[in-house]
C-alpha cells in the first residue's frame, strides 16, 4: 500500500512547503486568500466557449509558485490528478453540442469540443491557484484568514478538522488494506465481499483515532481556535499586491491576452 | 495550593454496554511524588487515566486536583495542571511541525508569540529535541517522537506530569533515554506501565488495580515482593528482581 501512504507524505508535504520563507510567504494570508478568490471569480466568469483567453492567467499561479520557491514538478503531478475528474464534468459536451465552432482545414471542432476543452482548463487554473495558495499560505493560516475575512469561525474549524481527518482516515485506510492485502497471498482475498466490513471497521478506526486526536487536543487547552506564530498584518504590501493582480485579472478578462500577444508577435514578424 | 495533588474518592465509571471499569477507587498522591498505576489489561489504568484530565465524567465519586474539584467549570484550569502524554504519539502530534505541535498549547493559553517561542526553544532544549524543531512529526523516529510529545505537554507548564504507557514501543537505548529524562522531572508524575523494571527505577509508589477496584497501594518494592498479590492480579515480579535466567542466582 506503498501508493496510500505515499499519496498521503505527498499531501503533507504540501503543509511542509507553506513553511518557507519567501517574498510570497511573508505577505499577510488574507492578500493571498483574497486575490486568489479574485483570480478564480474572473476565471470562471468567461462564456463556456471561451478557451484561448484562457491562457495568459496562468501568469498568476506561475509568478506565485516561483517566487515562493515551489517545486514545479510536484505542483504540475498534483494538478494532473484532477483533470480526469474535470474531464467526467465535461464529456457530454461533445456529444450534445455538435453545433461547428471552427474549421482548421479539414477538422472541424464542435463548440462541445471547445466547452469541454475550457472546463478542463479552467480546472486546472483554479484548481491550480489554490493549490498553490495553499502551498505557500498553509491550510492552517488559509482558514485563519477566512475567519479574519468574516467566515463564520464554526466553519473555519470544521475545514480544518475536515483536513485533518483527510490524513487520519488515509492512514488507517493505508494500514487497513495493507493488512488484507498481507493475508490475500497476492490473490483478491475474498474479493468485494471482504470490502465491506472493511470499510466499516475503517470508518470506526477512523472515528476512535479522531476522538484520541481530539483528547490531545483538549489536553492542551484547545477551546476551537487555532494559533499561529507567524504574526503579520494587512499592510501597504499586502493591498499592492492584491490590488495589482487584480488590475492584471481584470485587463485579461475585458482583453484577450492571447489573442493580443499573438498580434503583436505577428506584428513584429511582418 | 493543597498539599493534595490528586485526591480521588470513591471514583466509579461504568460504560454504556455496561462494563463497569473502575469501582469504588480512591487514592491520594502528593507533591512530587512519582507513583506508578499497574495492572493486568482492562484492569482500568487507561480509563481512570481519562478521569485524571476530564475525558470522561464519573458516574458517582469525587476527583481533585490541587484546590479544584474537577468540574465543568474548572476543566480548563486542570487540563494546564494535568499534562497527559498519550501511549501513542502518533495521536499526540497532529500538526505540520514539531515547532507548531510545541507551540500548540501555549498558544491556546493565550501567551504572547515571543513568549511562545521561547517556550518551544526551552522544553524542546529539555527533552533533548531541539534540533528536530522544524521537521513534521511523522518523519521522527518511536523515541524522537516520545520526546517531543513529552515536550508538548511541558510546554505548558503543568504540575503534574500523566503518562500511559512511557516506554511502550521504544528500543532500550531510547527506553533509558527517555528514564532518564523523566527521573530529571520535578513535576509529580503518574505512570500507567507494563515495563515493571522501569515502574521499581522510577516510581517509589505503586497502586494496583485489579478489575477495576484498588488492590494495594503502597511502597514499589514491598508490593513486587508479594507473591500472591501478583499472581492475583496477573502480573509478575520485574525481571531485575527476578535473579539470572540461566543459573538462578540472585533470587
Amino acid at each position: 500500500m506503498r501508493s496510500i501512504d505515499g499519496a498521503v507524505l505527498d499531501l503533507k508535504r504540501l503543509d511542509l512547503l507553506a513553511t518557507g520563507d519567501s517574498v510570497i510567504h511573508r505577505l499577510d494570508a488574507r492578500a493571498k486568500v483574497l486575490t486568489t478568490l479574485v483570480f478564480i471569480v474572473t476565471v470562471v466568469s468567461f462564456n463556456r466557449y471561451e478557451f484561448t483567453a484562457l491562457f495568459p492567467f496562468f501568469i498568476y499561479p506561475v509568478v506565485t509558485a516561483s517566487l515562493g520557491n515551489l517545486p514545479g514538478g510536484y505542483i504540475v503531478r498534483k494538478i494532473i490528478m484532477v483533470i480526469p475528474f474535470a474531464f467526467v464534468v465535461g464529456m457530454l459536451n461533445p456529444i450534445f453540442d455538435r453545433e461547428l465552432f471552427v474549421r482548421i482545414g479539414p477538422l472541424a471542432i464542435t463548440g462541445g469540443w471547445i466547452s469541454c476543452a475550457s472546463i478542463i482548463l479552467r480546472t486546472v487554473l483554479t484548481v491550480g491557484a489554490a493549490f498553490i495558495m495553499v502551498g505557500v499560505t498553509g491550510f492552517l493560516s488559509v482558514c485563519q484568514a477566512l475567519e479574519r475575512l468574516g467566515t463564520p469561525r464554526t466553519f473555519t474549524v470544521q475545514l480544518l478538522f475536515l483536513y485533518r481527518y483527510i490524513f487520519v482516515l488515509t492512514e488507517e485506510g493505508a494500514r487497513a488494506s495493507r493488512a488484507r492485502e498481507l493475508r490475500s497471498c497476492g490473490r483478491k482475498g475474498l474479493g468485494l465481499a471482504s470490502f465491506g466490513p472493511l470499510i466499516g471497521h475503517l470508518l470506526i478506526r477512523t472515528w476512535l483515532r479522531a476522538e484520541r486526536i481530539h483528547m490531545a487536543m483538549l489536553a492542551r487547552g484547545f477551546i476551537g481556535e487555532f494559533h499561529s506564530h507567524q504574526v503579520s498584518g494587512f499592510g501597504w504590501r499586502e493591498l499592492f499586491y492584491v490590488a495589482g493582480w487584480s488590475a492584471v485579472f481584470v485587463v485579461l478578462r475585458m482583453e484577450n491576452g492571447a489573442q493580443w500577444m499573438g498580434r503583436l508577435v505577428t506584428g513584429v514578424l511582418s | 495550593m493543597s498539599h493534595h495533588i490528586v485526591e480521588v474518592k470513591h471514583l466509579q465509571h461504568i460504560y454504556a454496554d455496561g462494563t463497569v471499569a473502575l469501582q469504588d477507587v480512591s487514592f491520594t498522591i502528593h507533591h512530587g511524588e512519582s507513583v506508578a498505576i499497574i495492572g493486568a489489561n482492562g484492569a482500568g489504568k487507561s480509563t481512570l487515566l481519562l478521569h485524571l484530565n476530564g475525558y470522561l465524567t464519573a458516574h458517582s465519586g469525587e476527583i481533585r486536583i490541587g484546590d479544584f474539584p474537577l468540574t465543568r467549570k474548572t476543566l480548563p484550569e486542570i487540563r494546564r495542571t494535568v499534562g497527559m502524554v498519550f501511549q501513542d504519539a502518533d495521536d499526540q502530534l497532529f500538526m505540520p511541525t514539531v515547532f507548531d505541535d510545541v507551540a500548540f498549547g501555549p498558544f491556546n493559553l493565550g501567551l504572547p508569540v515571543e513568549e511562545v517561542k521561547q517556550r518551544v526553544r526551552d522544553v524542546l532544549e529539555q527533552v533533548g529535541a531541539a534540533h528536530l524543531k522544524f521537521k513534521p512529526p511523522y518523519h521522527l523516529s518511536g523515541g524522537e517522537k516520545k520526546r517531543v510529545a513529552i515536550a508538548t505537554v511541558l510546554s505548558m507548564s503543568p504540575d503534574i506530569l500523566v503518562m500511559d504507557e512511557p516506554t511502550s514501543g521504544l528500543d532500550p537505548f531510547a527506553r533509558r533515554q527517555l528514564m532518564g529524562l523523566l527521573r530529571d522531572f520535578q513535576h509529580t508524575k503518574i505512570f500507567t506501565s507494563h515495563d515493571l523494571d522501569m515502574v521499581v527505577e522510577l516510581c517509589p509508589r505503586t497502586i494496583v488495580l485489579h478489575q477495576g477496584t484498588v488492590k494495594a497501594d503502597g511502597a514499589t518494592l514491598e508490593i513486587f515482593n508479594d507473591d500472591a498479590l501478583l499472581a492475583e492480579c496477573r502480573l509478575e515480579k520485574p525481571l531485575s528482581m527476578q535473579g539470572c535466567p540461566v543459573c538462578g542466582k540472585g533470587v
